[in-house]
């Protein structure tokens, strides 16, 4: 492990990568602050820049700069706006933006750069214990435990998406692999379900995707409802120091936070959103009586929880990626996107063949994450500038920017009305209440698991390969589990509720 | 019926169509060679068919009750007419227009036009700021993509 530090710091020290990273953090937290604009849309905008870079380790540094930077914009905008720019940082506005009411703006912001550098440190150090190993692991696993592995990643996503709201997830996320299945798959050499169109043949544009499905029905909320945006732009940011008395209060929970949310991460299909979710959750559940009363009211605990857990999920959701080549999210899932377009296979052998892209990375998230404190928490005043401008001027430029996103990656302009159809039917699902995160990551997931299965169907000769390897079937179970479990005890908690006398 | 309970109808039809496609239709072009093989292209379109067939009748049938909460919805869809549509049907059908203009009549100029109308559809009527800000924000983003990233966009309209 020395021995891979040592490479890593000479390939994270030079000066391009350094300067990778710096640019790739501002970057991030300037866009990242914008509603609407996740750190999904952004490193799809950035993909093409890096790949010019040509250089695979800078490339995945100014990208995963860009990763954090977003992250911590995104916190930024929640706390200050209640308008969250990024999913993972919807939590924090739970108790952020009271704060940021109560006139406590910059002690918010400061709690938020400490709890996010504190998770995103700590993260990166079990990154660094935890990735080797599991790429150990790893290179036992089959294609039939890819396929199971794939299958656990989607269910924990369908069913952490909400009691109540499980079916829907499930639903979404079938959806999304239905899409998935459209245009011409590696294995069968066949267009299928393209209804004969030829902007089919090559399937749907995950970017476009992305952006339909999140930036979109976001700017148009932001649109029909005005007073999403407007609120609290103007106040002044002073008093940015937090007493010992409140760091005491929060360490522990940090501490806490940091190693759960990078357990969360590293699960496929999990991810910071539901790290920042749980994350707050458990700390309200531990927290004593009066705490939790505060809790949505301002509580410094409730905003340190998320903060945390999302950024130490972030790194925490580097783990699939470096070791198994699966995306855990979204984000990663356009990281080896960009990965693959420079000629580099995340995996297994990653670690073995080209170690110093994979500590370069590991390097380089703990320079992103010092770089964020130094640099965002005096320039905090300004960077909320960002969020004073008008919204009649915000709205345009981030459908702009969507249009551009999807155009960009394939220069064809019947995307753009794709775009716009598939934007208008996800905000018709938001209206209902569809989570929408399950159909992307069904959809991202859709093609690989379709060719893990086929893989495994071919070795075996059939469905036999369920039975035969005991770690698919096992991992099989917990799918099923994961998707039972929280319904039925959602269930009988309701029955509880409603009196209904428990079968014993 | 609720909407969603409608979506979940609406995905049932599509699901269904889909499963049809995949049953009945996909195998027959299907070459000798492969249909030896264990898995067909349609094997897994065959299984994803069913899965969300059941999955969106479980929602039809209205088998999962939502839990009932008390925080009011960011919109309110039944009460769609008091929040700005018109401004919000105005933008898509501005990204639509622009969809269709972006070849023809060149990316400064298109851009140039969405931003602006899209800006005076929200209500602005600054013009000395809000064209000089369109026009720079064009050029910049035409700039960046095009002689920056390399990547190909016309500049001016197709007679020019």
């Amino acid at each position: 492990m020395i021995e891979g530090l040592l490479i890593g710091l000479s390939a994270a020290f030079s000066i391009q990568n350094l300067l990778m990273v710096i640019a790739g953090c501002l970057i991030g937290t300037f866009i990242g602050m914008l509603p609407g604009l996740g750190p999904m849309s952004i490193i799809a905008i950035m993909i093409p820049v890096a790949i010019t870079i040509g250089d695979p380790s800078a490339a995945i540094i100014l990208l995963a700069g860009v990763y954090y930077g977003a992250i911590f914009g995104g916190s930024t905008s929640s706390i200050l706006l209640n308008a969250p720019g990024v999913a993972g940082t919807v939590a924090s506005s739970f108790d952020g933006y009271p704060m940021a009411r109560k006139g406590q703006a910059g002690k918010a912001l400061t709690i938020a750069a400490i709890a996010s550098f504190a998770g995103g440190s700590i993260g990166a150090l079990l990154l660094m214990i935890f990735a080797p190993m599991l790429s150990t692991v790893a290179l036992l696993f089959h294609s039939a435990e890819y396929f199971a592995l794939m299958v656990v990643g989607l269910s924990a996503i369908a069913a952490f998406a909400g009691t109540g709201n499980v079916g829907k997830a499930i639903l979404m996320t079938l959806l999304g692999l239905v899409m998935a299945t459209v245009g011409e798959g590696a294995l069968f050499n066949m267009p299928r379900f393209t209804m004969g169109l030829m902007d089919l043949q090559s399937g749907f544009s995950f970017i476009t995707l992305a952006m339909a499905m999140f930036a979109l029905p976001e700017a148009l909320f932001l649109v029909l409802n005005p007073k999403r945006s407007a609120q609290g732009a103007s106040g002044k940011i002073e008093n940015l120091r937090i007493t010992k008395e409140e760091g005491r209060k929060i360490a522990p929970v940090i501490g806490r936070q940091s190693i759960q949310g990078f357990f969360i991460g590293v699960l496929p299909g999990a991810g910071a959103t539901i790290a920042s979710f749980l994350g707050y959750a458990v700390e309200r559940n531990i927290a004593t009586k009066e705490e939790q009363e505060e809790f949505g009211k301002g509580a410094i605990k409730g905003l340190a929880a998320p903060e945390t857990a999302n950024n130490a999920a972030c790194t925490g959701s580097f783990v699939p990626l470096l070791t198994l080549g699966i995306p855990g999210s979204g984000t990663t899932a356009i990281l080896l996107g960009a990965l693959i377009a420079l000629n580099v296979t995340p995996g297994p052998r990653l670690m073995i063949d080209e170690p110093q892209i994979f500590w370069a990375v590991i390097i380089s998230m703990y320079i992103g994450n010092l770089v964020l404190l130094i640099l965002n928490l005096p320039l905090i005043p300004y960077i909320a500038k960002v969020l004073a401008i008008p919204r009649n001027y915000l709205i345009p430029f981030i459908l702009f920017f969507t249009l551009m996103g999807s155009y960009i990656g394939q220069n064809n302009a019947t995307e753009l009305l794709i775009l716009v159809g598939m934007g208008i039917c996800a905000t018709v699902l938001k209206f209902a209440d569809y989570p929408l995160a399950p159909l992307l990551i069904g959809f991202i997931l859709g093609g690989m698991l379709e060719d893990n299965f086929s893989r495994s169907m071919q070795l075996y000769d059939g469905i036999g390969f369920i039975f035969d390897r005991p770690m698919t079937l096992g991992l099989l179970v917990i799918a099923v589990l994961l998707v039972v479990i929280p319904s039925y005890r959602a269930r009988r908690a309701k029955a509880r509720q409603e009196g209904v006398a428990e079968g014993d | 019926m609720a909407l969603d309970r409608w979506v979940s109808f609406i995905i049932l039809c599509a699901a269904l169509a889909y499963g049809y496609a995949a049953f009945f239709t996909m195998d027959a072009s299907l070459p000798p060679f492969m249909q030896r093989n264990p898995i067909w292209p349609s094997t897994f379109p065959k299984v994803l068919a069913v899965l969300t067939i059941a999955t969106s009748l479980f929602i039809l049938l209205g088998f999962e009750k939502a839990p009932e909460s008390d925080q009011e919805p960011d919109i309110d869809y039944r009460r769609l007419g008091d929040y700005h549509l018109g401004q919000a049907l105005t933008l898509l059908g501005l990204m639509v227009a622009y969809a269709l203009l972006l070849r023809p009549a060149g990316f400064l100029f298109a851009t140039f036009a969405f931003l602006c109308c899209g800006s005076f559809a929200l209500g602005e009527r600054k013009f000395h700021i809000l064209l000089p800000v369109a026009g720079l924000a064009s050029f910049v983003v035409w700039y960046l993509v095009d002689e920056v990233l390399g990547i190909f966009l016309r500049p001016w309209p197709f007679f020019i």
